[in-house]
């Protein structure tokens, strides 16, 4: 569905892009991730033709994004812009909707998102949340096989929040390949099929949360710096061993199951010990971001 | 069906197009109020037949370069700012649809402009030569094709602050100093030649000589088309839907 290869943009002397390799599926929805200034949305706006690359090719659904037939099958939400100041919600989806060979009914859209249809606030005048609903409902009017959303939770609430990962979720479900850049991990946890993170341009991991985060065969959690961890392995089983991964943080590797997780909890009891974010994997998502944040350029 | 046609993308803009600037204020004050006023000032100053004669072409000249030129190009500019033509460059509409559908708009907005200022000016004795209409109407549809192209070259290349200051700036010195206010008929020979060759002059000249004396003026339609073609092709290949 959507094939990049080989991407490059720069902006002057900037490398934003650096050779980039990327791919989306149909049915899947692809979270792009890394820190500010990781190329992200670069790549969205090549993907989108709205940024013409430097280097390398960009096919979605086979075609070229310059291809008129694509953009019909395509939906986008932007970070910046997407809307008309002066437009009143519902006005700005019917007109959309002339543009659309096929589309979703503008006003259940808009109350699908929780926007009134009725409203005649001009869209300037409604809060950051609203516009990003008001975007996603004309990202989604087309019917489109193919989502690009750069940042689409931002400034929503959690009940918004909730809604909107509901709607990706049946349009995934109808088979729509969907590609987003997000810094709101739980969106990521809840939503993402495949993970991308990309560090100074370039691709630093891909793969499912699983094997990003390692939970097929470590624990992890947190306690004061300096425990004895010598202790803690002796009495655990033998197939399993404890580490420090940096202060303050433990792994415990070897396959998690419940009562792995009791035997560390009820061996912290005994010593007074407070154990917090004990989850499975070696590692969080936030800290596996954190950690691609601050590595340095290649 | 895979895809909707150009016409049918070109019409949804240019009636949102019409719509938003209908419900403009300060567009509608540009494009009504002040021809009206400035029309009915210069008929009761002296309501001498010969005088509205000359003030009805100048003022049309001076309304359809405030729509075509200023409004869009500002209008285009602050447009380009919010992100909302950027926007529009990810859905079907294409460059081309966007371009045709505001000159549509604006041709349709300019003609509403027109009709009212040629009711004003017939109420105030403006007896025009009518063998020259069609001929004045050619002249109108040139201008407002040169000055929409023109309108989008600027929106498409500068900044909306920029948009705003360069806009008005050349409308005022093109009414002014351009052949609009004062006929180049009453400049210097060598000015003159000079400012026939300008869009406003042109549409100006092309006004008063085809509803006064009739008949089709020949330089200022030359004029008008040379503008047209260059401002189409460097509109075609300059607009920026980025902010």
């Amino acid at each position: 569905m959507v094939e990049i290869t080989d991407l490059i943009v720069r902006y002057g002397d900037v490398v934003a892009v650096d050779h980039l390799d990327f791919q989306a599926e149909s049915g899947q929805i692809t979270a792009i991730l890394g820190p500010n200034g990781a190329g992200k949305s670069s790549t969205i706006e090549v993907a989108c033709h709205l940024r013409p690359a430097d280097g390398g090719t960009v096919r979605l659904f086979g075609l070229s994004p310059e291809d008129r037939t694509v953009r019909p099958r395509m939906g986008v939400m932007l970070q910046t812009g997407g809307l008309y100041p002066t437009a009143r919600p519902l006005e700005w989806l019917e007109y959309l909707a002339r543009l659309y060979p096929q589309t979703d009914d503008p006003a259940t859209l808009l109350a699908e998102v929780g926007i009134d249809p009725g409203t005649r606030t001009q869209t300037r005048r409604l809060s950051g949340g609203e516009q990003q609903r008001v975007k996603l409902a004309a990202a989604l009017l087309g019917r489109p096989e193919l989502l690009f959303l750069d940042e689409p939770t931002a400034g929503l609430d959690a009940l918004a929040r909730r809604n909107l990962i509901e709607l990706l979720k049946s349009r995934r479900a109808a088979g729509a390949a969907i590609v987003l850049t997000t810094h709101v991990l739980p969106d990521v946890e809840d939503l993402a099929d495949s993970i991308t993170v990309m560090s100074h341009g370039r691709v630093a991991m891909r793969g499912t949360l699983a094997d990003l985060t390692g939970t097929q065969n470590a624990l992890s959690f947190g306690a004061p710096p300096g425990l004895e961890i010598a202790a803690l392995s002796a009495s655990l089983p033998g197939d399993y061993s404890v580490r420090e991964s940096h202060p303050g943080r433990y792994v415990v590797t070897g396959t998690p199951t419940p009562e792995i997780m009791a035997l560390v909890t009820s061996w912290s009891a005994e010593r007074g010990v407070m154990v917090t974010d004990l989850g499975i994997g070696d590692r969080t998502l936030e800290q596996l971001l954190i950690e691609t944040s601050t590595a340095e350029a290649p | 069906m895979t895809h909707t046609s150009a016409a049918q993308r070109i019409r949804a803009h240019a009636l949102w197009e019409l719509r938003l600037l209908l419900r403009n204020g300060e567009q509608l004050l540009l494009m009504f109020v002040v021809p009206v006023l400035l029309l009915i000032a210069i008929g009761f100053s002296g309501l001498s037949t010969k005088r509205i004669d000359a003030a009805v072409p100048t003022v049309l000249a001076v309304s359809i370069m405030a729509t075509c030129f200023t409004s869009l190009a500002i209008g285009t500019g602050f447009e380009r700012r919010s992100g909302a033509l950027r926007y529009l460059g990810t859905t079907p509409l294409t460059r081309l649809d966007l371009i045709v559908g505001k000159f549509a708009a604006t041709a349709v907005l300019t003609a509403m402009s027109m009709i009212v200022i040629v009711i004003v000016g017939l109420a105030l004795s403006w007896r025009p030569d009518l063998t020259g209409i069609p001929a004045a109407g050619l002249i109108a549809v040139l201008a407002a094709a040169a000055w929409v192209s023109w309108a989008l070259v600027l929106a498409g290349l500068l900044r909306a602050e920029a948009v705003l200051a360069i806009a008005n700036g050349l409308f005022l010195l093109l009414i002014l100093f351009g052949g609009v206010v004062v006929a180049t008929s009453q400049m210097p020979d060598a000015v003159a030649s000079v400012i026939d060759l300008l869009p406003s002059a042109a549409l100006a000249n092309g006004l008063r000589e085809s509803l006064q004396q009739g008949g089709l003026p020949v330089l200022p339609v030359i004029v008008l088309l040379v503008w047209t073609a260059i401002g189409v092709v460097l509109a075609r290949r300059s607009f920026r839907w980025e902010p």
